[in-house]
């Protein structure tokens, strides 16, 4: 269950030929999908895909009808190997993940896929993780398409080009027997939209057919001497010309204003809007694409059409290559393309912009006026104001707020279940000092940013044991390596549960199962308590790790007993057993449950019956605005309050009504021996007959007493 | 070639608001809205980790369609070139300043005046809220136009998000070309929530078109009422009297809440004392030269010894745990209605030390000399307990706990608070003839001692580091200031590196 229902945009999936989508960039790609006759689609999710894969799993309805296979992968390995179905049979397949991250991982199947070479259209979608917003390293998909001869999509950012893109990719495949990738970057995949749709396709060549009439060749299998007599050469001889064949003929690349100019722009697709934005603000262009400056842009980016940006230049003074990140392959490129041939036209690109980062339209704006002051200037004609915030930013006032606006660092959501276990971690630390922690990918990695601070390193999915394999040695101090659910399925059972025991490794791992690969939107996987009809879960972490020899080994139920998850964290840390010690926390994500528990409360509480809410609360007169409390939480519910008591210099901490009283705060504050001034309040909806009398009772006896003393108390109004 | 004409634009939108605050949301509306009224519109967010409670920006441009050409929209806004920015927070509004985002020819700003508090301003164990004047000012450096009112207090009133008290602003703000009808329609499309969030988006579109801006300020003024001159309490009136008698006028309001903390803390007798001991230093003060310093050193004393006195024991918390103003309080915090019934679970930790410290100071030392002792009563003691004040049993304990209150004066944490209070008037007072900003600093610096246990142990251990200083502080000119000085790096974080970066600094030209 995701944490976001596409039960309306499943519906946009069903739209035919003529009708209008209106949507987010990667539902469009969904939808393309369809329309491409595609039979199977697999992928691991991850931001900025993960709606792609939360869409489909939603969409079983629409999938069925058409016959396609919809699987979520354990990993971007798996996903690429799900591509081999393509190798011997006529079968569209797609495949996505995040990039560059999963295209790390999916690196060996890719290589063999792409010496197989394929029968059916195989195409692989790449949320491209790069810019502000992104999650990852910065680096560029490109170099995984030249090194293995993928070729490489990069489609304008609107949604009529990005799904032309999908069917044009599936052709392309087929026509060169390659693999082929298209990348989407985060802006990109979160657009909103609209083109106008075609019908859904069934594939023609089915799964069932291909299975009950298996194929078998030997060309086709990567195996020497085939691998090098035979692929290597297809690559060249073949499947490379084909390719350039298809792209010309087709024009998947576009040509923009006119044809003569003494100067011209290569850019790649994704910089399309932005690149007519900066033209436009330089009074170059219009809102709606006419430019008067020549474009050239590379809806495919790998390979290059030699032809195509030759006669680009020819005739051109200069030309700037837009190529956002680095290494510069694609200048490097063209400046060889125009050497080879001769052409001296001057390739400018980095330098008049800048090697890394993002290109903004307000980047791109600056270093387009740069190319046409050296090589154009009588094109910027009498130069229009270009928009600025130099002036306002250069102002003190303005300034000042830099000592003021506080930075946002991503946290625990209200009531996470991994909240308390690195309180307690913190705890531990007050106790035995600081240890080397490996952290993982995932939420749990919040706990290296503030109030915890708590985390030395994070080296991938799943690895984050494997990252703490050198420290096995004799020392007064263990490793603690920190792995979520969603790491562990991916690759962590073997690669750091499986090298920890048989490398004797003796740290302690704690993995923190939260019912769902949550950080990427609440998807089901092996160990979700769910039931899911499609899937198979309640797949235990436990008997995974002791299934693969781990001895030390402990579960715990609920992480919000602090206390408990301190005293087991000290045990792994002294325990003499030899081999890691692994704690397994289990709390489900509290975003999920509130997702699902919520309505069914409204609910039962309409229909009458009895049922308490808790909620926490501080009671603001033993509040001593230490904060203390809030070092050990950092929740969003867990808030300041600046009182008007002239007898207090500081803000009293005050809990707020999105509470969802998970028990946190007075665990935490128990547990620290902190204070006294946490209460959990349960409210009791539709108290029954017993509840009514026995309040009635206590607030006899409890009033009486209060108003005896409150008569007596001596005290100014 | 085509005759190329810039003069069409489309109007840019950009929304900054925290995980969680239903920026996605305003973003589609604003979206339904334009493409109902025949416009084309495009919206982009950058997501990314800032679902898990960070901040983001949403991003919406939107322009007609021209002669069969529908326009090319950027994805990202540009510094200088924003029409409209909304701020779902009002330090987010400081961001989208910092941002370039609002500028002065072209943006109207429309913010939200409530805050959320970052965790770095959380964390900081004295006041490390940022102040919100910072970005009031800056306000009339960037912005064309503002429209600032608390629009999530105006959301909750009307039973909805903030998101639709926003989307009521930017219709009240006049800066989009489409009818309120228009905008009214768009939530209706959505289908989720429609009445409420049609409640808030009135009240906020009526606000944004009132156009008086909410009032900011970084914390409430606090409340210092002149001391009356009776309540009609012999006993309350005795010490209103010498108040007045005794004490300058400057002083009287702080000495009143002095009272009024100790009486409410232990009895009149007790406040009597507390006026006993502002009046001796007062004497002190005079002798010093105070009067033309405005009784700075006896304005702290009046503040920070009534602190001290009302120091924080057991039997304070069972009394303020039991009072009935705190089952209101509880009960309206909670906002259970009707025949709902509430009931609180306190979480306590009593340690050896508070039990001990609640008897008779005799009794106390005995049984602290004795190691084996005290574990023992570690043993039988401390523990988290999950007190359900609401049961008549729990209630019962309280109450006879806080009814020790008579006996108080007699417990061992009361001599050990009293003898603390004592070495620091006579560190203070020592001071006086000397240096008296020092001084005065010093009563100030009783500001660290503060919370409960280890916590107050902590605060204790930095009073004791600060306070280190002031033999190196004495004969400077500038002693009060620094003292001053080493009380905020205290304050900054709870290791205490500020505190020792600062010392080391005072040593250095000491």
């Amino acid at each position: 269950m995701a944490e976001r229902s596409f039960a309306r945009e499943v519906q946009d999936l069903k739209l035919g030929e003529g009708d209008l989508f209106r949507g987010e960039g990667i539902l469009a790609i969904t939808k393309a999908l369809l329309q491409s006759g595609v039979s199977y689609v697999g992928g691991y999710q991850g931001s900025p895909i993960s709606h792609l894969m939360d869409v489909l799993a939603d969409a079983k309805p629409v999938l069925d009808e058409l016959g396609v296979h919809f699987e979520s992968s354990a990993s971007e390995a798996a996903a690429a190997a799900m591509l081999s179905a393509s190798v011997m049979y006529p079968l569209r397949g797609a495949v996505t993940w995040k990039s560059t991250a999963g295209t790390n991982v999916a690196c060996d199947a890719l290589t063999n896929l792409a010496s197989s070479g394929v029968k059916g259209g195989a195409l692989i979608i790449l949320g491209e993780d790069y810019g502000e917003g992104s999650s990852i390293p910065q680096e560029r998909s490109h170099a995984f398409a030249m090194k293995s001869q993928m070729w490489l999509l990069d489609p304008r950012p609107n949604l009529e080009s990005i799904v032309k893109s999908v069917e044009d990719g599936f052709e392309l495949s087929e026509a060169s027997n390659t693999p082929v990738m298209m990348q989407v970057r985060i802006r990109a995949c979160h657009v909103h939209g609209q083109f106008i749709a075609k019908d859904n396709k069934r594939p023609e060549f089915t799964i069932k057919q291909a299975l009950e009439n298996p194929v078998r060749d030997l060309d086709r299998i990567v195996l020497p001497p085939v691998s090098i007599t035979v692929h290597d050469r297809e690559k060249i001889e073949k499947r490379w010309p084909a390719a350039i064949d298809f792209i010309k003929s087709r024009k998947l690349n576009e040509w923009f204003g006119p044809d003569e100019g003494d100067v011209g722009i290569i850019l790649q697709g994704g910089m399309y809007n932005s690149v007519m934005r900066a033209l436009q603000l330089l009074g170059l262009a219009d809102a709606y694409g006419n430019t008067v400056i020549p474009l050239y842009v590379l809806n495919v980016t790998y390979p290059l059409i030699d032809d195509e940006v030759s006669a680009f230049c020819a005739g051109k003074r200069a030309v700037l290559m837009v190529e956002e990140g680095h290494p510069d392959y694609l200048e490097q490129a063209v400046n060889s393309i125009l050497r080879r041939r001769d052409i001296n036209t001057r390739l400018a690109g980095k330098g008049m912009l800048p090697v890394r980062g993002d290109y903004t339209a307000a980047v791109l704006m600056n270093g387009i006026q740069v190319f046409l002051e050296e090589h154009a200037v009588a094109l910027l004609g009498n130069r229009p104001p270009l928009p600025s915030a130099d002036a306002v930013l250069a102002d003190p006032k303005v300034k000042a707020l830099n000592a003021v606006v506080p930075a946002r660092p991503a946290g625990f959501c209200t009531g996470c279940p991994e909240r308390p276990i690195f309180a307690a971690m913190k705890l531990v630390e007050q106790e035995l000092g600081e240890h080397h922690i490996s952290a993982d990918i995932g939420c749990h990695l919040f706990s290296i940013l503030p109030p915890f601070n708590i985390g030395g390193s994070t080296m991938g999915y799943g690895l984050g044991p494997a990252s703490a394999s050198a420290f096995n040695v004799d020392a007064g101090k263990r490793a603690i390596s920190v792995m979520g659910d969603g790491g562990f399925w991916h690759n962590g059972l073997t690669t750091s549960v499986g090298n920890a025991v048989y490398n004797k490794h003796d740290g302690v791992i704690m993995v923190v199962d939260n019912y769902y690969s949550s950080a990427t939107g609440g998807q089901d996987i092996l160990s979700s308590r769910a039931d899911n009809p499609e899937r198979s879960t309640n797949n235990s972490i436990v008997k995974a790790v002791k299934g693969i020899g781990a001895k030390w080994v402990r579960q715990i139920d609920r992480t919000y007993d602090v206390a408990k998850m301190r005293d087991t964290l000290k045990e792994a840390l002294t325990s003499k057993e030899e081999g890691p010690k692994i704690i397994v926390a289990s709390s489900e994500c509290m975003l999920n449950r509130q997702r699902r528990e919520k309505p069914l409360f409204s609910k039962a509480v309409k229909s009458g019956q009895r049922m308490v809410r808790e909620r926490f609360g501080v009671d603001e007169d033993t509040c001593t605005g230490d904060h203390a409390c809030i070092r050990l939480s950092g929740c969003p519910s867990l808030s300041l309050k600046h009182t008007d008591d002239p007898l207090r210099d500081d803000p009293v901490v005050a809990i707020d009504n999105t509470c969802v009283g998970c028990g946190n705060c007075g665990e935490v504050s128990e547990a620290a021996v902190l204070c006294p001034s946490f209460y959990r309040a349960d409210i009791i909806y539709n108290p029954t007959r017993r509840d009514r009398f026995a309040a009635r009772l206590r607030n006899a006896v409890i009033g009486f007493l209060q108003r005896r003393r409150e008569a007596r108390r001596v005290v100014f109004g | 070639m085509t005759p190329i004409s810039v003069d069409d634009k489309p109007i840019s939108i950009a929304i900054l608001a925290m995980g969680g605050q239903g920026g996605g949301v305003l973003a589609d509306w604003v979206v339904a809205l334009a493409e109902a009224e025949g416009w084309v519109a495009q919206s982009t967010s950058v997501p990314g980790v800032a679902q898990r409670t960070g901040a983001t920006i949403y991003y919406v441009e939107m322009l007609k369609p021209k002669g069969g050409q529908m326009p090319v929209l950027s994805l990202m806004p540009t510094p200088g070139d924003v029409d409209v920015v909304l701020a779902a927070e009002f330090m987010e509004a400081g961001r989208s300043m910092l941002r370039g985002l609002v500028t002065p020819d072209k943006t109207t700003l429309i913010a939200s005046t409530h805050r959320s508090y970052a965790v770095g301003e959380k964390e900081v164990p004295g006041d490390g809220i940022g102040d919100p004047l910072a970005v009031v000012d800056a306000f009339g450096v960037a912005a064309r136009k503002t429209i600032i009112f608390d629009m999530q207090t105006l959301a909750e009133n009307n039973g909805s998000v903030i998101s639709s008290a926003m989307f009521g602003a930017l219709a009240g703000a006049d800066v989009l070309p489409f009818p309120r009808q228009a905008f009214e329609a768009a939530v209706r499309a959505g289908g989720k929530g429609v009445e409420t969030s049609l409640r808030a988006f009135g009240a906020a579109f009526d606000r944004a078109r009132d156009g008086k801006p909410d009032k900011v300020a970084r914390k409430p003024e606090k409340l210092l009422p002149d001391a009356p001159v009776s309540v009609g309490h012999p006993k309350l009136d005795r010490l209103l009297n010498r108040i007045h008698a005794e004490f300058p006028p400057v002083l009287a309001p702080m000495l009143y809440a002095g009272a009024k903390k100790l009486v409410d803390f232990q009895d009149p007798r007790y406040a009597g004392e507390y006026l006993d001991t502002a009046a001796r230093l007062l004497k002190l003060d005079r002798d010093a030269g105070g009067e033309a310093r405005n009784f700075g050193f006896s304005q702290e004393i009046a503040k920070y010894l009534a602190i001290a006195m009302a120091y924080d024991d057991v039997v304070r918390v069972a009394d303020l745990k039991t009072r009935a103003t705190r089952f209101e309080r509880v009960r309206k915090e909670t906002g259970a209605t009707g025949e709902q019934l509430v009931y609180t679970t306190e979480y306590m930790h009593p340690r050896a030390e508070e039990v001990v410290g609640t008897m008779p100071a005799s009794l106390g030392q005995f049984i602290e000399n004795r190691p084996a002792l005290l574990k023992l009563l570690e043993r039988l003691f401390s523990k988290g307990r999950r007190v359900r004040t609401g049961t008549v049993g729990w209630f019962l304990a309280l109450y006879a706990l806080s009814s020790l209150k008579p006996i108080r004066r007699a417990m061992l944490r009361h001599k050990r608070e009293m003898a603390h209070i004592a070495s620091w008037l006579d560190t203070a007072s020592a001071l006086l003839p000397a240096n008296y900003e020092l001084a005065s600093a010093v009563i100030g610096s009783r500001r660290l001692v503060k919370g409960y246990s280890d916590t107050h142990s902590r605060g204790q251990g930095k009073f004791d580091k600060v306070l280190s200083a002031v033999p190196l502080l004495k004969a400077r000119e500038d002693g009060g200031t620094w003292l001053k000085r080493l009380v905020q790096a205290a304050l900054q974080d709870e290791a205490g590196k500020s505190l020792d970066g600062a010392l080391a600094t005072v040593r250095s030209f000491a």
